[in-house]
């Protein structure tokens, strides 16, 4: 292959780099009204009287909306398939806060300092109520968050707002309580993943303009522009035909622009002025007002031989979804879905539990999704099983984990949010990532632990992991190729590039397909008006469903290519052959693709050729990867050293072994970030207390020492050249990891996320205390 | 009130209100190369070079700049030009937003080190945040921008 599997980089990254206007906040129109949000200082409260006349007579201020004068339809602000699996419970201004930093109206002025000192002149009367902020006391809480009666779900979730309960699930394969007991050893745990923000260095941004044509335009830095042109259109009542949604570039999205956060009182406050008008969150609500990982207690118990032979897995989780329930059910389900087929030769397995409101901000999607809190509880258990059995925690993995042409029940049972699709591992080379990771860590010298000197201690840890590639029956992706004349083509594909690189690999598939160079392939991607459609940038679906796209639509285009070329050489159609640039016929006359170009368009039997595909996946292939951790542990201060992070991964063949990589590193140190320190905090009000990247910090250029990264050979037959996904895998495995090597170098384990250097001192100080030296705190 | 800055060698004329912080003088006036990642001096997207010092332009009034040098992205255009290219060679660009601000550091410690190890880079770039690529590729490219090896 001569583009596709190369090193070759972004198409956009040197004009990026030369400042050139790329982001949304770069197309915003000079002059346009600034819109600022006067937030809730309260957890939880009613507004019982609202006063604008102050903000509005303030010289420069165009619009002010509060609940009372905003269009009330229920909807989810989640981007996700439709009917939505979230539960439609969020309104464009609500009489109710919900979470300290929620709405309570909007200002659009000429300038940020008016907009800022209306939002100020503002008069609220709050009834201030009780908040809920223990998810573990939510469900069946006095204080009712959803109390309204115009929300709903769109099918069957287990909504129950009355109980604070946005979504619950249940499934079970065999009967596992019987098998837990019948099993030699059963270990049971629970396990707390925190709230981790999303950090994308762009903030949240959009703006808005009326068109020639009176239409609505928007420059937004989403994830997935066409649901945010549908639910606009349904929230707001406006024609769909009305509406245009632009995603230039974005820096960075990870899940937390897998929803609508300005656009919906920006489209309001130019479709109510008529003037172009823009917002940019600023950091603190980034924070505050966007959206944070599910927090989850998960319980699990295992059932196991004394030989290893793991009979049962039982999973029960609640996961905290904050004030509204974007992803509800979904990342709650993918927290089973996406983890416990890793050990599919299991009796019994069970999965189910509920997620809760909270008056915190709401959580939604985010690189991982579920799989990285299931991960952690699962992959923790594995080793604390392989110690309670003195068994070896890697042969213990490869004893039970799911191999290539395998299957598990579970993937025909759970979807997300409905039912699954049945599918066999066409491939899974999880053996090879273990071993050629147990190599690169150096795991036999090392493992479980050495003594290096100064208090120290070296250990290793590891950790397996699965994702998906999109979502079978519901992602469509789609792309249409234009042929031009000279021979160049138009790519344009509904894919949606947040950084994660889609615009290159896409124009890779193109161009390999076409068997042309990557500068020939002119690349236009997100654009509701202009472009196909495509679900957006979720669930790792881009490489695999839309690169399937790509791929069918230059092969149809191909075709149309020959159909052309037969009729300017006047020979049949099956005599010719095409490199990329010239057509040749078995009688040897030819034409160059320059030629038949420029002669479809200028001289003879014009036409314009343009072909148009589409992809849904009957399957969601999982790449798999293996995750080891080398750590340099200080006994005395709980200091602990990432010195090597090592990723062997399975993802089928890289269409850009470049991005791939970065996608994994980017995903690991990500990982690491949720594992070691990152933490969304609150005060005992609910007051989020972690709101700059002072008080959260992320990682920064010291806190890896070494990566390395390697892709083991693998084609998946489905995917576009053997590809499956890697957006997330990378993401998964840094938590079990981490914990596994703490464990293997000082003898305590740590359910808890963040695994802070404070946790680790206190648990060493505990076990001291109970003079508890041998045994792991089981 | 006025000011005066030389921006990528070409001197403009601002009116700028007391508490503007120069990150807002600049991007409302179309300078949009310099991004705005944080607005509290904690993200680095915002480096410029003043008087050929990197500063951050979010924490940074206006009018203590006035008569000032200021390079952007734009003002170095034929190292911009090769830090880009060596980041594109180890695949170290991602969404980008962070890299206007982390190639003029970059070429700020190309300025003050003269061979400086791996540490010192990393020292030196520990102030520019970027939350996609993990910073193994980014040090790569740097080093290879550093060394030349385009
Ligand atoms: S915007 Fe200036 S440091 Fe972040
Ligand atoms: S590339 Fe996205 S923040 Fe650095």
């Amino acid at each position: 292959m001569k583009v596709v599997n190369q090193k070759i980089p972004s198409i956009d990254g040197k004009g990026i780099m030369q400042g050139k206007r790329a982001f949304t906040d770069d197309y915003s129109e000079p002059g346009s009204l600034i819109v600022k949000v006067l937030r809730s200082p309260h957890a939880f409260a009613k507004i019982t009287d609202i006063d604008v006349t102050q903000a509005e007579a303030l010289d420069g201020v165009k619009l002010v909306l509060t609940h009372k004068n905003v269009p009330r339809k229920a909807f989810t602000r989640a981007g996700q398939g439709y009917p939505e699996p979230s539960p439609h419970d969020k309104f464009v201004l609500d009489e109710y806060v919900r979470y300290v930093g929620d709405e309570v109206a909007c200002v659009a002025a000429i300038d940020e300092e008016t907009a800022l000192k209306a939002c100020a002149l503002i008069d609220v009367t709050y009834a201030v109520l009780d908040p809920v902020l223990d998810f573990e006391t939510a469900y069946e809480h006095h204080t009712v968050i959803h109390p309204e009666t115009d929300i709903h779900e769109m099918f069957p979730i287990g909504f129950e707002p009355q109980k604070n309960q946005a979504a619950s699930y249940h499934m079970e394969v065999g009967d596992t309580e019987k098998v837990l007991h019948d099993s030699d050893v059963v270990i049971k745990h629970s396990f707390y993943t925190q709230a981790q923000a999303h950090a994308m260095m762009e903030p949240h941004t959009v703006n808005a303009r009326i068109d020639i044509h009176g239409r609505l335009v928007l420059y937004a830095a989403t994830q997935t522009p066409f649901h945010v042109r549908r639910i606009i259109s349904q929230a707001l009542d406006v024609p769909i035909q009305k509406i245009r949604v632009i995603k230039p570039r974005v820096g960075g999205g990870f899940g937390g622009k897998q929803g609508l956060h300005g656009e919906m009182l920006v489209s309001l406050v130019t479709l109510r002025t008529g003037m172009p008008a823009k917002m940019v969150f600023t950091r603190q609500e980034v924070f505050e007002s966007s959206y944070t990982r599910h927090p989850m207690r998960i319980d699990m118990a295992i059932g196991a031989q004394k030989n290893g032979r793991i009979n049962a897995i039982d999973c029960h989780i609640l996961s905290d979804t904050g004030a509204y329930g974007e992803h509800a059910l979904t990342v709650f389900m993918v927290a089973g879905s996406k983890v416990l087929p890793l050990y599919n030769k299991v009796d019994a397995v069970r999965f189910h539990g509920q997620v809760v409101y909270t008056n915190k901000v709401s959580a939604g999607a985010y690189r991982g999704y579920g799989a990285i809190q299931g991960n952690f509880a699962l992959e923790s258990m594995i080793d604390m099983l392989a110690k309670k059995l003195n068994l070896d925690p890697i042969q213990l993995r490869e004893q039970n984990m799911i191999l290539e042409g395998e299957s598990s029940p579970i993937f025909e049972i759970m979807g997300e949010g409905t039912e699954g699709t049945a599918m066999n591992m066409e491939t899974c080379k999880l053996p090879e990532c273990i071993s050629r990771g147990k190599t690169l860590i150096n795991w036999d010298a090392i493992y479980p632990y050495k003594e290096i000197g100064n208090d120290k201690i070296k250990s290793v840890g590891m950790a397996i992991a699965m994702q998906g590639s999109g979502i079978p029956y519901i992602d469509m992706g789609a792309a249409t190729i234009k042929l031009n004349d000279a021979g160049f083509y138009n790519l344009t594909i509904g894919a949606t590039d947040i950084g994660q690189g889609s615009d290159t690999i896409l124009a890779q598939i193109a161009a390999e397909t076409l068997m042309t160079t990557i500068d020939k392939v002119i690349v236009y991607s997100s654009d509701t008006d202009l472009t196909p459609f495509d679900v957006g940038a979720y669930a790792s679906s881009t490489t695999y469903v839309t690169g399937n796209a790509v791929y069918k639509c230059a092969l149809a285009m191909i075709e149309r290519m020959y159909a052309a070329a037969a009729k300017a050489l006047k020979v049949h159609v099956d005599t010719i052959d095409f490199d990329g640039e010239t057509f040749t016929s078995t009688d040897k006359s030819h034409i160059s693709l320059v030629d038949l170009s420029n002669r479809i368009t200028y001289s003879e039997d014009q036409e314009q050729l343009t072909t148009t595909s589409s992809y849904y996946g009957i399957k969601s292939p999982p790449p798999f990867m293996a995750g080891f951790v080398e750590i340099d542990v200080d006994k005395e201060t709980g200091e602990v050293d990432i010195v090597h992070y090592v990723s062997v991964v399975d993802c089928g063949v890289t269409i850009n072994p470049l991005m791939a990589r970065g996608q994994v590193e980017g995903a690991i140190v990500q990982g690491l970030g949720m594992a070691m320190f990152e933490e969304v905090k609150y005060s005992s009000k609910g007051k989020m207390i972690s709101n700059d990247f002072l008080s959260y910090k992320i990682p920064t250029c010291l806190d890896v020492q070494k990566m390395t990264t390697e892709f083991i050979d693998s084609y998946e037959k489905s995917g576009p050249f053997g590809a499956k996904s890697v957006g997330e895998i990378g993401i998964d495995t840094p938590p079990a990891a981490l914990a596994n090597a703490i464990s293997n170098a000082l003898n305590i384990r740590i359910n808890t996320l963040p695994i802070t250097k404070e946790k680790i001192i206190m648990t060493l100080f505990e076990k001291n205390k109970k003079g508890d030296h041998h045994d792991e705190k089981q | 009130m006025n000011i005066r800055l030389r921006i990528n060698g070409k001197w403009i004329t601002f009116t700028v209100k007391p508490d503007e912080f120069l990150l807002d003088t600049l991007r409302n006036n179309q300078i949009i190369s310099v991004k705005k990642g944080c607005d509290g001096s904690t993200c680095g997207s915002c480096t410029i070079l003043l008087n050929n010092q990197p500063v951050l332009a979010c924490s940074l009034l206006s009018v203590r700049a006035d008569e000032s040098t200021i390079l952007t992205v734009e003002g170095h255009a034929e190292e911009v030009e090769k830090i880009a290219v060596a980041f594109g060679k180890e695949g170290a660009d991602q969404c980008g937003f962070c890299n206007p601000g982390m190639a003029l550091m970059i070429i700020a410690l190309k300025q003050s080190h003269k061979n400086p190890t791996d540490d010192e880079i990393k020292h030196y770039m520990v102030g520019n945040l970027c939350r996609c690529s993990g910073y193994q590729a980014q040090f790569k490219a740097i080093k290879r921008y550093l060394e030349e090896r385009l």
